[in-house]
């Protein structure tokens, strides 16, 4: 433990360094995600087309190896050894969660509520903005925050194609067998996954409609909407995609 | 950024290799096997414990959520000063990467089981673990089976990750092709592992649906 605080004595320069680039990466690529998958989303559930895509969206994403998907990514041309590689791929990445949370937030808003939203003279875009979207930000947040977590985990390994982040520490201890450096890696990647983890965890709850949050309290089943009847497929899925963790 | 005149597959070069392919897909399976029997095993005792007591439902899960949330190369490197580049190191973390998934799924699968039937069952003269072994489990099976099908999938993704701590995988393939810029073991390597994860994935599918012909999954629309 001591070797590893004077290795990061030692090396604070780079470990700033790191972090940030690690941040950046990480950032960079939610925001692309995000950008690509909610309009997508939420078009196909407010006009309830491509359903299908959309929930086996994050079944597909977590089968594929994030390895093999940076790998793939590295050997495209126009690629190789530079961040873009590792951004390219943490976007393909970060996109199933969100793009399958979102549709199933949206689709899942309880039509009786949109009809009395009709009702009050609210049209189009009215009830997506003041109904539809504040009752499916919980859920839509799940699925951006399992998306965060996915991505600052996987920047990790973009050190093997030269991305720079905190992997850099963990992958060149193990080349030349510095265990300090291996543990620095580690022990900063982890605080920063758990951090990530925390802070979307905030804003799910800060975006949580005060109503919705009291209604949850009551039910006793914490956070997102429970599908238990509709399927156990759907189970299975919802322990990852649907509920905060 | 394959050099010039490198063809993206030297298929020649695949020949050459398929000792270490067979090998590779071995090793790989046998691998997750061992993460998933351990990890089904200490899932399936905590379920049992939780679903007695269900106070330790929350402490259980944060702390294989926390486990779960940790970058999967960064737990090899905090495992690696105390059981070294190992197996041990291996399986250890990839264990710990199935507890979440498995104990939600298994304890949901339990929870699911009506109590009416199991009222039914100690009538009829069941004992506790009679009731465990012919009642709760059968019951609750499509819900565990579903969660096994997830863990399987995400535990041959991570094993492709152990090639960086020296096991010898189908992620190996990658991990070599990257260090000597060659892209033929790259792409096998990624799409071997993708394919398997995939194959695996719907092998179990099909038990699952097996097991329980009524579940109506979520493709089959609303």
């Amino acid at each position: 433990m001591n070797d590893v605080l004077d290795f990061m004595g030692d090396h604070r320069g780079d470990v700033v360094r790191r972090v940030l680039e690690h941040v950046q990466i990480s950032g960079v690529a939610l925001v692309v995600a995000l950008a690509v998958a909610l309009p997508v989303a939420l078009w196909m559930a407010h006009t309830g087309r491509g359903g299908v895509l959309a929930i086996n969206a994050s079944n597909v994403g977590r089968a594929l190896p994030s390895l093999a998907i940076i790998a793939i990514v590295f050997s495209l041309p126009g690629f190789g050894l530079r961040k873009s590689t590792v951004i390219f791929a943490l976007v393909l990445l970060g996109i199933p969660p969100v793009l399958t949370n979102a549709y199933v937030a949206v689709r899942g808003v309880d039509r009786d509520v949109v009809e009395a939203a009709r009702g009050m003279g609210m049209r189009g875009m009215q009830i997506l903005r003041g109904v539809e979207l504040p009752l499916a930000a919980p859920v839509i947040m799940a699925g951006v925050r399992t998306a965060a977590v996915q991505i600052v985990a996987t920047a990790t390994l973009g050190a093997l194609v030269a991305s720079g982040g905190l992997g850099t520490f963990i992958v060149d201890g193990i080349a030349v067998q510095d265990t300090s450096s291996i543990v620095t890696g580690a022990l900063l990647v982890a605080v920063l996954a758990i951090l990530t983890d925390l802070a979307f965890g905030a804003l799910e709850r800060a975006v949580t409609p005060a109503g919705l949050a009291v209604a949850q309290e009551s039910a006793g089943r914490g956070r997102g909407r429970d599908r238990a009847g509709r399927g156990d497929d759907v189970l299975a899925d919802q322990s990852e995609r649907v509920d905060a963790r | 950024m394959r050099q010039p005149g490198q063809p993206f597959v030297n298929w020649g070069w695949i020949a050459g290799h398929t000792d270490d392919l067979v090998t590779r897909i071995l090793n790989h399976l046998v691998l997750t096997g061992i993460a998933i029997g351990i990890g089904f095993a200490i899932s399936l005792a905590l379920s049992l414990v939780i679903v007695r007591y269900r106070w330790t439902y929350a402490p259980v899960t944060w702390v294989a959520g926390v486990l779960y949330t940790i970058p999967s190369l960064a737990l090899f490197g905090l495992l690696i000063p105390i059981t070294g580049f190992t197996a041990t190191t291996a399986e250890i973390a990839l264990v710990s990467y199935t507890l979440l998934i498995l104990i939600r799924n298994t304890v949901a699968g339990l929870d699911g089981v009506p109590a009416d039937v199991r009222d039914a069952a100690v009538g009829m003269g069941f004992s506790p673990t009679q009731v465990v072994l012919k009642v709760d489990l059968p019951l609750a099976l499509p819900v565990i089976v579903a969660g096994l099908r997830v863990a399987t999938v995400t535990t041959i993704g991570l094993v492709t990750v152990t090639a960086l701590i020296g096991m010898d995988n189908l992620g190996t393939f990658i991990t070599d092709g990257l260090q000597r810029l060659f892209v033929t073991p790259i792409l096998v390597g990624a799409v071997l592992s993708i394919a398997l994860a995939v194959a695996a994935d719907l092998l179990l599918l099909g038990a699952q649906r097996l097991i329980a012909p009524w579940t109506r999954t979520a493709r089959a629309g609303r």
